[in-house]
């Protein structure tokens, strides 16, 4: 089973769930940190790396002999990475998303891609936790092919935990997509209630069901126990506003390890997400196919 | 000669817009007739990304011999430049002001971009 752990709004401990989550199933998981501008999972489950792997972007050359500028890669692109000028086709390889139309739609068959790298896939292990991570180059704007090459290496038939990265836009959505069950992790303030209802439409959208951990949960008001109740979103965890956690958190030390009576609460948890995701109605995806899946 | 001038609007009298690729309009003035054409950047002003890249094609199409703009950025120029088309930045005033500036050589002929992409 693949369980995503997503939020809306930056910095309301989605890190924080998924390693000590990590820690919690008594047996082996997979940790896929897909957070690839802030990978930070390491800091605290502090892997070994046994492999480490370029990732990158496949960008079209042209060849000049064969290309007879007709123009029809151009018009396709929806990125403009590709313009025709003086009767040459200019490529401009940092706005390429990597689709490959321009090669499938090139009728003189003038097209062939080049990978441009974007970052690393790292693999390692910490205890019984295997971690797959991808590093994204600084400076780099476009982080969904990596975190797609991250999630390639998801073994289903295990655990598998994905850190996504915050937001609800294109990097985020590539991260919960195929996931079985995705935890919304918030915190109860108008910022998380505002980031959280966009978070819930943005799964929902995808046919993905989803559940709520609520963080800080005895601080600012009851309105996100107010939306779940109405929306029939299940609270699987309130972890209250402790000292304790935030201390373990800056030594890059388990919540966990630091705070032991967490430890049965995170156990508990992890069986409460076997069940809900054994429970869960299978849903029809929406028929959104990327280039990674074909 | 044709010029290509970016501009917020749709007549002369309009202000230059600054940006190439983000500029409601490109107003194209032939100066050896007067005749004006003005162009639509719709697309532009909307795309995601490549807008710059996106509107040195439009200029381009236009059969322009010069533009004349606020600032152009790395992927415009290196596009303008493909296309053979001189880029002088720095117009300002009206599109009218800016064809003045244009012919009484005031405005600078870029030789590189002068300002950095959005992206990188």
């Amino acid at each position: 089973m693949i369980v995503t752990i997503a939020s809306g709004k930056g910095g309301t401990g989605k890190t924080t769930l998924a390693v000590n989550l990590a820690l919690s199933f008594g047996r082996p998981v997979q940790l896929l940190d897909c957070d690839v501008e802030a990978p930070n999972d390491h800091l605290f489950l502090r892997p070994r790396i046994t492999a480490s792997n370029p990732a990158g972007i496949p960008v079209p050359r042209i060849d000049p002999e064969v290309c007879s500028a007709c123009g029809d890669c151009a018009a396709l692109c929806q990125f403009n990475a590709l313009a025709v000028l003086q009767d040459r086709v200019l490529v401009f390889d940092e706005l390429c998303h990597g689709c490959g139309g321009c090669l499938l739609v090139c009728p003189e068959g003038a097209v062939t891609e080049v990978l441009r790298p974007i970052g690393v896939v790292e693999r390692g292990h910490a205890g019984a936790v295997r971690v797959v991570q991808g590093r994204l180059d600084v400076g780099e704007p476009q982080s969904p092919p990596l975190i797609r090459e991250v999630i390639r290496h998801a073994d289903r038939d295990g655990v598998v935990l994905i850190d996504a990265p915050p937001g609800t836009s294109c990097p985020m959505i590539n991260a919960v997509r195929g996931s079985d069950l995705v935890l919304l992790v918030t915190e109860p303030t108008p910022f998380g209630l505002n980031d959280l209802t966009l978070a819930v439409e943005a799964v929902r959208a995808l046919g993905l069901p989803c559940a709520v951990i609520l963080n800080r949960s005895d601080c600012g008001d009851r309105r996100v126990h107010e939306y779940c109740a109405a929306e029939d979103i299940e609270i699987l965890l309130e972890i209250p506003d402790d000292r304790r956690i935030a201390e373990a958190s800056t030594r890059g030390e388990c919540a966990v390890d630091a705070v032991p009576e967490l430890r049965p609460v995170f156990e508990r948890l992890a069986r409460r997400i076997e069940e809900v995701v054994a429970d869960a109605q299978p849903m029809a995806m929406e028929g959104v196919r990327f280039r990674a899946d074909i | 000669m044709k010029v290509v001038v970016t501009s917020s609007g749709k007549s002369l009298d309009a202000a230059v817009d600054p940006r190439f690729g983000r500029a409601p309009q490109f107003i194209c003035v032939d100066t050896a007739t007067g005749e004006t054409t003005v162009v639509d950047n719709t697309a532009g002003v909307s795309a995601a990304q490549g807008a710059g890249v996106q509107a040195a094609e439009t200029v381009a199409r236009l059969g322009a011999d010069c533009l004349l703009t606020g600032h152009c950025g790395p992927k415009a120029f290196r596009a303008l430049e493909a296309a053979n088309i001189p880029v002088y930045v720095g117009a300002s005033g009206t599109v009218a002001d800016a064809l003045q500036q244009l012919e009484k050589g005031r405005l600078e002929r870029a030789t590189k971009p002068d300002v950095g992409g959005h992206w990188a």
